[in-house]
């Protein structure tokens, strides 16, 4: 299947996701509410991983729904639940001081923008053949294979260290 | 399509993640602003994985970051629940017992 890189219903679909995804994430970093702040992570997840299959990766996109939308969503609700007495509007979720953090980030923003367009302007995606899952496994079991087992050996002590953190005695 | 499309995309979610990390008090949601944050890393990785036409490199790095961000929410939400239970408030400001 070859990965076509110029048509107009690709423009068309990044656009409206990429809106979807900015409104989203605004709403997840400004909104009073917990809960609606992760459901708002969740739009803007499901939008990444439409995103990542515009992009020819299929098997990445499958993996994002499954761990973020699946796994770690759940694991977000459940801190909420168990951190917090009431669900619903709460205005103790930001900083007193929230002008200097918008500072910060419009100016990165202004200069990432400023070097991006001024380094890649010009740069086009090529017409490649999609990668298929069967090639990202020949590539996780042969070349990156250490890699692979330092990730297995840190996502171990994560959840061993997270059991430990949480237990009750 | 040209790739700057996606890479200003990552851009934009990487700011509002910045924005939200420094902006928020409660630390649930500084670690969904974290999310925002690896996210856009993620739609970079496979951004300039395709433009390397079709690299698996870019795939495999991109999985590896879920499988991190997969740990990182699972202990971050430990100790968030950790400071909870000590302190009954999740107000990233009120742990100022290491300040010198």
């Amino acid at each position: 299947m070859i990965y076509a890189a110029n048509s107009v219903p690709q423009h068309i679909g990044f656009g409206i996701i990429a809106a979807l995804m900015i409104v989203g994430a605004l709403r997840v970093v400004t909104s009073n509410n917990i809960i609606r702040a992760a459901l708002w992570l969740v739009v803007v997840l499901a939008g990444a991983a439409a995103q990542y299959i515009l992009l020819a990766a299929e098997f990445v996109a499958v993996t994002q729904v499954l761990v973020y939308i699946g796994a770690i969503m759940v694991l977000f609700l459940f801190g909420t639940m168990l951190t917090r007495a009431q669900i619903g509007y709460e205005k103790e979720l930001n900083n007193k001081h929230r002008i200097i953090p918008g500072v910060v980030a419009l100016m990165l923003a202004g200069i990432l923008t400023y070097v991006l367009i001024d380094a890649y302007h010009a740069s086009r995606l090529p017409k490649v053949d999609v990668v298929t899952t069967q090639q990202v496994s020949d590539a996780i079991f042969t070349t990156y294979l250490l890699p692979f087992w330092a990730l297995s050996l840190v996502l171990t002590a994560a959840v061993i260290g997270a059991i430990v953190l949480a237990r009750k005695d | 399509m040209l790739i700057n499309e996606f890479l200003l995309l990552g851009a934009a979610l990487f700011c509002i993640g910045v924005y939200g990390v420094l902006a928020r008090k409660n630390g649930v949601m500084v670690l969904m602003s974290i999310e925002l944050i690896l996210n856009s890393v993620n739609i970079n990785l496979l951004a300039f994985a395709l433009k390397n036409g079709g690299d698996v490199a870019g795939h495999v790095f991109a999985l590896y970051i879920i499988a991190i961000a997969a740990a990182e929410v699972g202990v971050g939400l430990a100790i968030v629940l950790l400071i909870y239970r000590n302190r009954r408030s999740i107000a990233l400001d009120e742990l100022s017992q290491m300040k010198g």
